[in-house]
């Protein structure tokens, strides 16, 4: 059994008359502990893939197992809950909450999952230790730099030790070298078994990866497996 | 989420955005300190009122000439025929009332009082010796009426202390001889000052015998008989047997009203309970027009903070979490508006206390708590719609928001 499998699946936006079809015939399976990049043109799909896998979005048909568990036809709660313990999700923009501090946002899904304060800080400690933000503690997003803020959302996103993370072009906003040192982050968080999936226009990273997707027109065109994990 | 995290992460919200709280914070206030105001100087107006009616004594029973009509229908309220006049007679024939303690009838005109070239506008008071005891009045100076039969009309005149200081200044008044209208009286005492009462004030009367009163002013008729029950229990009683005297005496028909402070107390008191109630409630509607702002503002607020929603939905916060943060958001708005509104209100009360210090102008418990209630209660409702909003977000959507 596979951790992600997806079976037919379909996703039609309807804007007005027209109907875009951003996601068609779908199946795809990926095991625990993968390092999946999504690659394709712009339109391709790739975040309306990536919402799905996040359970953000549903599909207008075919199944999504996750652990083996159909989660198609959760309630909006119990979804929640799933995202809450199993998913983690690092965006583009970074989406920090502006008027909380790096420690705050970092506490933020260990507050979602009623967490008691003291636990929190402890754990949040630990976090802003092993991302190198210890001095960064109490400043606001707007006090730091692009490569920290994303650093703080990695922390955010991994904090619950979720089963998966979710990354929609990570580095889209970042320099080179930032944008490096974020790869870097993220593929040492794989190397500890969490599963990793990165959109991204990059093919440099995208190249980093052990598998590739590769989408056009809402289908799977390519599946690229490396023969073997690659040494770095 | 826990309760005190929700309540923590709307106060962080809440204070994040200093000028849009501060404004809604202000409008609330408004609202409440309206109703705490306009209340207070409602309530303060009442229980002047009352008070000044309380001043009367408890037992007093006023007989009017003619039939109110709102006693009721009687066979009497058909003929049509002008009321017969109260007459010292009747005032007299009262006595023998025997729950009655003391009747002092009432005649009264306006003449000039002339003293040693000095003239004078001023308020004639023809009435009995009951008559101080009566109202609790005191005597400054000399003695009141004598008591002595009510159709006597003895030459002498009872005066205010305003009077008093005008006409002798520093000389003694007692035992000088003073003209009232065409009459020659003699002063044989002051009243105390007893302030304003019935539209009466005693420093500017001249108090008179009934009878010398009615030669003044060329009638027979009194203005209203003043009646004193022996005691508050006995006001009933007492009522029923001046009827029947005065039913007697006017061949059966009884054209005369009888009033008790207790309802004329009652009237006023429901007046300007009424008042205070309607000013409350025009005061009131700045409440909920700061709800509607209050919506407004919670609306923009999620506009504003969609991308945090949908952020915080990727996160795993449930529809029931995101509600509750923005309700709790703006109820903690409401409640800071309402307990600033509290202390401004108190405030402007206190204003007016000081500005007229006769005006007992204190905001009633049930207008306070009802204020209070109110901003709580429109911030919450108002703050419904916004929140629901909020959690309904599609998270897609709200994350794409920038
Ligand atoms: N909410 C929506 N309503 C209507 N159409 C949508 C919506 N979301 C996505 N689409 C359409 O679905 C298609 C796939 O969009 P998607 O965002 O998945 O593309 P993408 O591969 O992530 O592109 P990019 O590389 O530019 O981010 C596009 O044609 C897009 O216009
Ligand atoms: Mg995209």
């Amino acid at each position: 059994m596979a951790q992600i499998e997806l079976e037919g699946i379909e996703r039609i936006f309807t804007l007005g008359d027209s109907k875009v079809h951003a996601l068609r015939a779908l199946s795809l399976n990926i095991e625990a502990g993968e390092y999946v990049a999504v690659m394709g043109p712009s339109g391709s799909g790739k975040s309306t893939l990536l919402n799905l896998l996040g359970l953000l979005d549903r599909p207008d048909a075919g199944h999504y197992r996750l652990e083996g568990r159909d989660v198609t036809t959760l309630s909006s709660d119990e979804q929640a809950a799933v995202r809450r313990t199993r998913i983690g999700f690092v965006f583009q923009s970074f989406h920090l909450v502006p008027r909380l501090t790096a420690a705050e946002n970092i506490a933020l899904p260990l507050m979602l999952a009623g967490m008691s304060a003291e636990e929190r800080k402890q754990r949040v400690g630990r976090a802003l230790h092993d991302f190198g933000l210890d001095s960064r503690a109490n400043h606001r997003p707007d006090e730091l730099s692009g490569g920290q803020r994303q650093r703080v959302a990695i922390a955010r996103a991994t904090i619950m030790q979720p089963a998966m993370l979710l990354a929609d072009e990570p580095t889209g906003n970042l320099d080179r070298q930032t944008g490096q040192e974020v790869t870097s982050l993220l593929e040492a968080l794989n190397a500890t078994g969490t599963t990793l999936i990165v959109v991204t226009h990059d093919p440099n990273m995208g190249g980093r990866a052990h598998r590739q997707l590769f989408m056009e027109d809402g289908a799977l065109k390519q599946d690229l497996r490396a023969p073997s994990p690659r040494i770095r | 989420m826990t309760p005190a995290d929700t309540f923590r992460f709307a106060t962080r919200a809440a204070l994040g955005y200093p000028l849009r709280t501060g404004l809604m914070v202000l409008a609330m206030a408004i609202g409440v300190a309206a109703v705490v105001m306009l209340t207070a100087l409602g309530d303060g107006a009442r229980r002047y009122v009352v008070g000044e009616f309380a001043s009367l004594g408890a037992n007093l029973i006023i007989v009017l000439p003619g039939r109110n009509e709102t006693g009721g229908v009687n066979a009497g309220s058909f003929i049509t025929s002008t009321p017969r006049d109260l007459t010292v007679g009747d005032a007299a024939a009262l006595l023998r009332a025997p729950m009655v303690r003391r009747v002092a009838p009432l005649s009264v005109g306006n003449s000039e009082i002339s003293f040693g070239g000095k003239l004078r506008e001023l308020m004639v008071l023809g009435t009995t010796a009951d008559f101080l005891e009566l109202r609790n009045y005191r005597m400054a100076q000399g003695q009141f009426l004598p008591r002595e039969d009510f159709g006597r009309a003895s030459a002498v005149a009872v005066i205010g202390q305003k009077i008093r200081d005008e006409l002798f200044g520093a000389e003694a008044a007692v035992g000088r001889m003073i003209r009232v209208g065409d009459a020659r009286l003699r002063v044989i005492g002051v009243l105390d000052s007893a302030g304003q009462g019935l539209g009466m004030n005693t420093d500017e009367l001249v108090v008179v015998p009934v009878a010398t009163a009615q030669n003044m002013f060329n009638t027979n008729t009194l203005f209203r008989i003043m009646v004193e029950a022996r005691s508050r229990e006995a006001l009933a009683p007492a009522q029923r047997q001046l009827e029947e005297i005065l039913q007697m005496r006017r061949e059966g028909e009884l054209d005369v009203t009888l009033i008790t402070q207790d309802a004329v107390l009652g009237t006023f008191d429901r007046i300007l309970g009424a008042l205070t109630l309607a000013v409350a409630g025009i005061a009131a509607i700045s409440l909920a027009v700061a709800g509607i702002l209050v919506m407004n503002v919670m609306l923009v607020a999620v506009t504003q903070r969609t991308g945090e929603i949908g952020l915080l939905k990727a996160l795993g916060a449930s529809g029931h979490d995101i509600r509750a943060a923005f309700l709790t958001e703006a109820a903690l708005l409401s409640l800071a508006g309402a307990a600033v509104g509290y202390g401004l209100g108190q405030l402007g009360a206190w204003a007016i206390r000081l500005a007229y210090p006769v005006l007992p102008a204190w905001p009633p418990d049930w207008a306070v708590i009802a204020a209070l209630a109110t901003a709580l209660g429109t911030g919450i409702l108002f703050g419904a719609l916004p929140a629901r909003r909020a959690a309904r977000l599609d998270p897609v959507q709200a994350l794409a928001k920038r």
